[in-house]
């Protein structure tokens, strides 16, 4: 577990939640996390988006996040495939990343049933939240743009503390990247709570949740929680799926092969490839 | 004539060498060269005074360009300065590049919290089809830059202007990728980048035709995100423009403080027209504020296409 105190420990724990991006279609994983996080103990869990893409099967996690009573937010992949659009929308400009984005999107729409489609089509763009005296702003990419990307190395303190101004919020949590990081700024607290569907380019296979805790002093804790599950299996199911080898080599291997030109400098060094 | 309002200063650019480079391209956007003087250096204390100001606007990262930034005394410690504050993007010809400024800026950047990127342009993978418009010489030269900053540990974007048919993009950047990793570039990036029909570019092919011209029809529909200039302003030594294309139009320059520059801007210009087809193609693919470089919105016009940039 990643802790990143943001709080004096001395306080007592008011409310917890769980909050998860990108599941990708890998219902595994997510099974596990919710595993994880039902042993814990929380207030609420939140999907911030981007319920298909890369995995396989994309109907499987629909019952899922029902059955656990998530909250989901609206990514631009929900967007694209709830409402049939052409493309993912998750703005990549490098014409290789286009090229397995496509293959993804056409296979994640061809599979994803009509009712789980309405499903998608209906979700929130963002949702907001007052626990206590603190407004909480749940999003995909950025309260702006739901396919913006907040990178911890490409995101001034001068933008969270105006984007934490102009939402009237305290605290503001996003996805979209696909890797974890937060930032306590004179404002509030920004957090990215990473992704369930895939590895995080780091070479190792789990994939990560983020726990915010919010205490008695109405400061908060951000936790990011590495989540392992079979990803051999998974592994296998995309295989049959006939998935590109390269997304089955992330899965295994813990390292990005595709979407490599949307990352900053510093993000793309942590990476092999 | 369609307007475009600035949303949030996003991205705040500042034209650091002026025009001033040590390189003539052929097709320059700004007609930068050893000789032009026009628009001239900015000193450390203009960029410290300009982020100043678009802190107070939550400006989100910096971007340096030219004529050729390293040319400028100041840039190592502008970037060094700049990278304490937020994101540095430089724009560079790598052809000046010295291994004492790169252990400065390398160690600057181990600092930060945030990414020193440097921008390339090659615009050919071989010195046939690069030199005959960057100059003599100049593909070996880049290269060189190119495997020095990767002996660094930097990730340089290689940007390439298409002066080749769209459809070939792929086996282009292919043949660009292995020529790079013959460099010493193991896990090259590539960002490619349609002409500007300005500066020496306009010498070279042609100017914008005359329909060649964004409407308040073709607006209507069009996510203004899409522009520059919608989220982006840049600092020459003679004010605050409205982008980095534009700044010798007259028009252009918006004000001497930040704040007056974030006006909305007629976008009446040929330039405007694509930057209305191949969206933000000055920014980073980090932002996620550009449109596919491959998938014009609207049909390009069929002669080749070229920019200068840095
Ligand atoms: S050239 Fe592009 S960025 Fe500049 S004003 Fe015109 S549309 Fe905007
Ligand atoms: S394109 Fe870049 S390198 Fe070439 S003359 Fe212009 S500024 Fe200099």
């Amino acid at each position: 577990m990643v802790i990143h105190s943001v709080t004096n420990r001395n306080t007592k724990i008011k409310s917890r939640f769980a909050l998860f991006g990108g599941v990708y279609s890998n219902y595994l994983a997510l099974e596990a996390a919710l595993q994880d996080i039902r042993q814990r103990g929380v207030d609420a869990i939140y999907c911030l988006g981007d319920l298909g893409a890369f995995g396989p099967h994309p109907d499987r996690v629909f019952p899922i996040l029902h059955n656990n009573h998530v909250i989901v937010v609206q990514g631009n992949y929900d967007d694209s495939v709830g409402n049939a659009l052409n493309d993912c929308q998750c703005g990549y400009t490098d014409p290789r990343d286009n090229h397995f984005a496509q293959i993804s999107y056409d296979y994640t729409l061809q599979n994803t049933s009509e009712p789980n489609r309405k499903f998608m089509r209906g979700l929130p763009p963002e949702i907001r939240l007052t626990v206590d005296d603190q407004n909480i702003l749940l999003c995909h990419g950025s309260p702006r743009r739901t396919n913006e990307f907040l990178w911890e190395s490409t995101t001034s303190d001068y933008y969270l503390e105006h984007l934490l101004e102009v939402q009237r919020a305290d605290v503001i949590a996003a996805t979209h990247t696909g890797i974890k990081w937060n930032r306590k700024l004179d404002r509030g607290l920004f957090v990215n709570v990473g992704v369930l569907g895939r590895p995080e380019n780091d070479g190792s296979t789990n994939v990560w949740y983020t726990l915010l805790e919010l205490r008695t002093d109405s400061s908060w804790t951000v936790s990011h929680i590495p989540v392992a599950y079979n990803h051999t299996a998974l592994a296998r199911e995309m295989q049959q799926e006939k998935l590109p080898d390269e997304f089955v080599d992330t899965v295994v291997s813990g390292w990005w092969t595709t979407c490599l030109e949307i990352l900053p400098s510093k993000e793309r060094r942590r990476g092999k490839h | 004539m369609p307007s475009v309002n600035l949303t949030h200063l996003d991205e705040l650019w500042f034209q650091v060498s002026g025009t001033h480079c040590n390189l003539t391209c052929d097709h320059c956007f700004i007609s930068c060269s050893p000789h032009n003087r026009s628009f001239g250096y900015l000193s450390l204390s203009d960029v410290q005074s300009s982020i100043a100001q678009a802190t107070q606007e939550g400006v989100r990262e910096f971007y340096f360009t030219g004529g050729e930034p390293f040319l400028n005394p100041e840039m190592v410690d502008i970037l060094c300065w700049t990278l304490q504050h937020g994101p540095a993007t430089v724009l560079t010809n790598g052809t000046v590049l010295k291994e004492e400024w790169l252990t400065k800026l390398q160690e600057a950047e181990r600092q930060s919290r945030y990414s020193l990127e440097f921008r390339l342009s090659i615009d050919g993978f071989s010195p046939e089809t690069n030199d005959p418009i960057r100059g003599d010489g100049t593909f070996d030269r880049a290269m060189a830059g190119v495997s020095l900053l990767c002996e660094f540990g930097f990730l340089p974007i290689i940007t390439a202007t298409r002066i080749w048919d769209e459809e070939s993009d792929l086996e282009v950047l292919s043949q660009f990728k292995t020529v790079l990793k013959a460099h010493g570039y193991s896990r090259p990036r590539i960002k490619l980048l349609p002409t500007l029909q300005i500066g020496a570019e306009e010498n070279r092919t042609r100017g914008y035709l005359q329909h060649e011209v964004v409407t308040d029809t073709m607006l209507s529909d069009f996510d203004q995100h899409n522009l520059v200039c919608s989220h982006s302003r840049i600092v020459t030594d003679r004010g605050v423009h409205v982008c980095p294309i534009l700044i010798e139009s007259p028009d252009s320059n918006l004000g001497q403080s930040i704040s007056e520059s974030l006006v909305p801007f007629e976008i009446n210009h040929g330039a405007c027209y694509t930057c209305y087809q191949y969206g933000s193609i000055c920014t980073n693919a980090s932002s996620g504020n550009t449109l596919s470089t491959t998938e014009p919105t609207v049909n390009p016009p069929d002669t080749a296409r070229d920019d200068g940039d840095t």
